[in-house]
């Protein structure tokens, strides 16, 4: 069984932690269930699926750490990956850095493990993956998509008498869908920690029609246009610019939030007052995990209050040195938005172009967090609050620093990726180049 | 790996954003971490492997499968990140399992297991077969498999003369604290650095009657160099100017007539990497940048090391002549291709200028993709992917190639791991040499206006392959024939068919190098390989340049 029980795990980790000689050990237990099924020109083309249960022990003498990793549970196995991680431990250098662990948390209790999610099975894939193929098969359309679903925990345990545990599912689906004669391209995507609220079937729709629609697509000049960007492409650049955050690169002068003269912008009002994103493990739509690998507490954080940088993360030893708590980067994060829909920010727009997704962005700068993608299965432009006609897709080059400086209108939210973003109306966004990709 | 657990060995922040974004993929290349020493043992031998691969290929056989391969895998890997003088990590894993593949009512089936007993292999070997029926239900058309004839039993082995994992931990440690050492001598302000090695002890085996046990290694040494001036609020980065490559510990060594030195700009490295003198070279280097002259957008000739154009062979060229791309097996994550089966056949689609002659080729020495055999027991070769400027081949694997009218897998079938399911990757894609006369320091001579680029920098490409813009670690400004200084905020954008097109003139074969990215992420779930792509020096003319420095 590769999902233990709270009790069952505790139970692991306390026998792993009285076979400890060391100064100080910490042990991780993960484990959990995974199934995927893919298909590529209306038909499966491959499905797969694991269990794994795997034990971590980090060992400390002094300011030495050693890691041992081990997947069998039999009293002897486990003293004997205890004795290699001190083993390790010994033959390694001193790490200067090294900061004690953690002694007990207080942790949030999200509810992220849903047990219809944790019960799927090949059939149920199937049957997913089916219904999206017979639905683009039925439109003469050729389809591309990938389902993935996931039951794990994970449970934490150390010397100083930290214990943490936690469970979740995931499932995720993502489909391309592209017109016969190669000229029009579709995409939709969605996650949740439960699976009755993925809607295959309304996925496949929003794709068929965005294939539809974005055939025979229209050259425009490059430049600098109002976009509005759906949550799954503005997430993407928030997303970098979140965990870019980090104080020690800002401290030292090489990160976006370092300054002229030393010093950093917290406190700083960087982004359009609009702009508040915070954590939050509690939150229901986007369940997180309740602690970091080091076993601190992820709570709720306030990155940023009205476009004002309110905190970075602090890694424990760079907390050490600056007199912070050590605060861990997040693994989602809710961006605020307004009650708008997508399709009535499209309403309320004069002429501007609609981005579906992103595709192959990679960081150009790292000290103006500038980046580079295209633009992809899906492009329009909307004149007078329409979606006129397809237009053919554009590189961008564009910092989520500056689009956030340059915002006109927010949507509602929506979950994309594990994080909440709303879709928004942005200004001079800066379209670089033109590609013929469809 | 995924990213979150490569941030986890590495011990990096940002750092880790800086890293190839390959690194996404799945959760085996992290495998059990072990001692150092267990890293030397000898694993399981060969007539146990052979042992095991017949109760697979037997299990198979009797629930139905009229094919099967399976591939007995045990992948070692030594990673090691320092910063300044500290070590943030040493990682030493192993991973060892079988996975079995098997074609059952004309429809694949795949599962693995890393518990090696004859009971759980014959047990995983029946799931394979169950889940290829239970497939076929929504499966179109039946797999059509290129014949391989059986090779029997063979060995293979990558070419070294230092096995990495032999040499001390303390020895490649005190390496790394030199190379920081002598960057932050130099006046660089921060410096990370990483040896990454790997072994590969891949066994395969099929119902064609292949025995196959090959034994892959390969490595990367790397750094990143920052300077800052706090001042200024500026900051620049210089990365290693290595390859990884498919050599063993014999690369770190200095050999001079392994490296050529450009007259007003850096030294370059071909079989033999000095990591301690380009680390201080990078430090004076990331310094310059600091001041560099912020380039003029507009057109320029490129003359692109390869440290640099390897990185575009890639991209323009390796991944859209990837077979299943062109059909739409890739068309939900990376995309399809624009070199569509019709150019192929047309026989006259002008990939590039005619003298443009790019190889496919897993035979060649030192690069990361060879090896004796591919993940389908198919025996390695070279074939020609861009003849004199015009596309006459794809890359295919056996259940693909009949859709080129061809009878013969090209040998391009790649697994991360044993339990992965192997599917079609790109071999070394290599640009071949001129044929004249002609190094570096001609084409130099010869260019009025342009930029020098090498290193790896910022990369994107469309999901069609068509447009693309890539950076670099250092760009030279050439005037009248000579490096006049050095440019900041460059990245070259263009079009993959006009961009080969414009390709001028190539340096000889002396001037020959090799670039290799070593975590090259496909699939859904997502797997790595890791590949070589081989070129000298090239001049492409009239390329456009965009100035990409920004103020927020």
């Amino acid at each position: 069984m590769a999902i233990l029980s709270e009790q069952d795990a505790r139970k692991i980790i306390d026998k792993v932690l009285s076979y400890s000689r060391a100064d100080e050990m910490k042990v991780e237990l993960t484990g959990g269930r995974s199934g995927n099924i893919r298909f590529a020109r209306n038909s499966v083309s491959t499905a797969g699926a694991s269990n794994n249960l795997s034990l971590s022990i980090t060992s400390v003498l002094g300011k030495k750490t050693g890691t041992s990793d081990i997947n069998e549970f039999d009293d002897a196995s486990l003293e004997k990956a205890v004795r290699r991680a001190e083993e390790m431990a010994r033959l390694a250098p001193e790490n200067p850095e090294y900061v004690p662990m953690p002694g007990p948390q207080t942790y949030a209790k999200p509810q992220a493990f849903v047990e219809t999610t944790a019960n799927m099975k090949a059939p149920d894939r199937a049957r997913l993956a089916g219904a999206s193929i017979r639905s683009i098969m039925t439109s003469q359309l050729s389809g591309a998509g990938f389902l993935e679903d996931s039951a794990t925990f994970n449970a934490i345990g150390n010397s100083r008498g930290l214990f943490g545990y936690h469970q979740s599912t995931d499932v995720n689906f993502s489909l391309t869908i592209r017109t016969p004669d190669g000229t029009g391209s579709g995409y939709a995507a969605g996650d949740f920690n439960d699976v009755s609220k993925l809607d295959t079937g309304a996925l496949t729709d929003i794709a068929i029609q965005k294939a539809k629609a974005s055939q025979k697509a229209v050259a425009l000049e490059p430049g600098k246009y109002t976009v509005i960007l759906e949550p799954l492409a503005a997430g993407e650049l928030i997303q970098f610019m979140i965990r870019a955050m980090d104080a020690r690169t800002a401290d030292e002068g090489r990160s976006f939030l370092g300054k002229k003269g030393g010093g950093t912008r917290l406190g700083e009002k960087l982004l359009d007052e609009r702009v508040t994103i915070y954590s939050d493990p509690a939150n229901a739509q986007i369940p997180g995990s309740p602690f970091s690998p080091e076993g601190y507490a992820h709570q709720k954080v306030v990155w940023f209050d009205k476009g004002v940088v309110k905190n970075m993360s602090y890694s424990p030893y760079w907390a050490q040195q600056k007199g912070a708590k050590p605060l861990p980067q997040p693994s989602g994060f809710v961006m605020e938005g307004g009650t708008q829909s997508l399709a009535e920010l499209i309403k309320g727009t004069e002429k501007g172009i609609l981005v579906t997704r992103f595709w192959y962005t990679r960081w150009l700068d790292p000290q103006t967090l500038l980046y580079t993608g295209l633009t992809r299965d899906g492009t329009f432009y909307i004149d007078n609050g329409q979606i006129k006609h397809p237009v053919k897709n554009f590189r961008f080059n564009e910092s989520p620093v500056i689009m956030l400086n340059n915002l006109e209108a927010l949507g509602r939210p929506v979950r994309t990726r594990g994080n909440l973003v709303p879709p928004m109306r942005i200004r001079d966004f800066t379209f670089s180049s033109l590609s013929d990709a469809v | 790996m995924k990213r979150r657990d490569f941030v986890k060995l590495s011990g990096f922040g940002m750092g880790a954003t800086l890293l190839p974004a390959g690194l996404l993929a799945g959760d085996p290349v992290a495998g059990r971490r072990i001692s150092a020493e267990e890293l030397l043992n000898p694993g399981p031998d060969v007539a146990f492997k052979k042992q095991m691969a017949d109760v697979a290929l037997n299990a198979a056989k009797s629930k139905g499968a009229t094919y099967t391969d399976v591939r007995i895998g045990r992948y070692l890997r030594q990673y090691l990140f320092t910063r300044e003088n500290k070590v943030q990590n040493i990682v030493n894993s192993e991973s060892y399992g079988i996975g079995i593949r098997v074609i059952a009512n004309g429809t694949w089936g795949f599962a693995s297991t890393n518990e090696m007993t004859p009971e759980s292999i014959a047990y995983t070997a029946g799931m394979a077969v169950e889940m290829a029926k239970a497939n076929a239900e929504i499966q179109r058309e039946p797999v059509v498999l290129a014949p391989q004839k059986g090779v029997g039993e063979k060995s293979w082995k990558t070419p070294i003369q230092k096995n990495a994992f032999e040499i001390p931990v303390k020895e490649k440690i005190d390496l790394l604290m030199e190379v920081n050492g002598a960057a932050l001598k130099k006046g660089a302000s921060f410096v990370t650095s990483n040896l990454f090695f790997v072994n590969e002890q891949k066994y395969f085996a099929s119902t064609d009657g292949s025995y196959i046990d090959q034994d892959v290694h390969r490595m990367w040494p790397t750094f990143t160099v920052t300077a800052v001036n706090k001042q200024t609020g500026r900051f620049k980065t210089r990365d290693a100017l290595s390859a990884p490559i498919g050599m063993g510990y014999e690369y770190l060594s200095d050999n001079p007539a392994e490296k050529m030195i450009i007259p007003n700009g850096p030294t370059v490295y071909r079989y033999a990497y000095n990591m301690i003198e380009d680390a201080t070279a990078a430090a004076l280097q990331a310094r310059e940048k600091l001041t560099a002259k912020s380039v003029p957008a507009g057109k320029y000739d490129m003359i692109l090391d390869p440290s640099n154009l390897g990185l575009t062979i890639h991209e323009s060229v390796g991944h859209p002549l990837e077979l299943d791309r062109v059909l739409g097996y890739e068309a939900n994550l990376a995309g399809t291709s624009f070199a569509t089966m019709e150019k192929l056949q047309s026989k006259n689609f002008q990939y590039g200028s005619n003298i443009v002659n790019l190889v496919a080729d897993k035979t060649q020495p030192n690069t990361m993709g060879l090896v004796g055999y591919d993940d389908e027991g198919v025996p390695c070769k070279q074939w020609p992917l861009v003849k004199d400027g015009i596309l006459v081949n794809f890359q295919a694997t056996r259940d693909q190639v009949h859709l080129l009218g061809e009878t013969e897998s090209q040998g391009c079938s790649f697994a991360e791991s044993w339990d992965s399911v192997q599917f079609q990757r790109m071999p070394n894609v290599s640009l071949q040499p001129g044929r004249d006369k002609y190094s570096i320091h001609d084409m130099i001579r010869d260019t009025e206006k342009g930029i020098y680029i090498l290193g790896r920098g910022s990369s994107s490409i469309d999901q069609q392959r068509y447009n693309f813009q890539f950076s670099g670690q250092l760009f030279y400004e050439i005037r009248n024939g000579a490096i006049v200084g050095m440019l900041d905020d460059v990245a070259y954008q263009s079009n993959t068919q006009e961009f080969w097109n414009s390709c001028a003139r190539i340096c000889d074969k002396d001037d020959y190098r090799l670039f290799g990215t070593f975590f090259d992420g496909k699939g859904q779930p997502g797997q790595v390989s890791a590949v070589s792509h081989g070129c000298p020096t090239t001049r492409f003319n009239g390329v456009n340049v965009i100035n990409t420095g920004r103020k927020i």
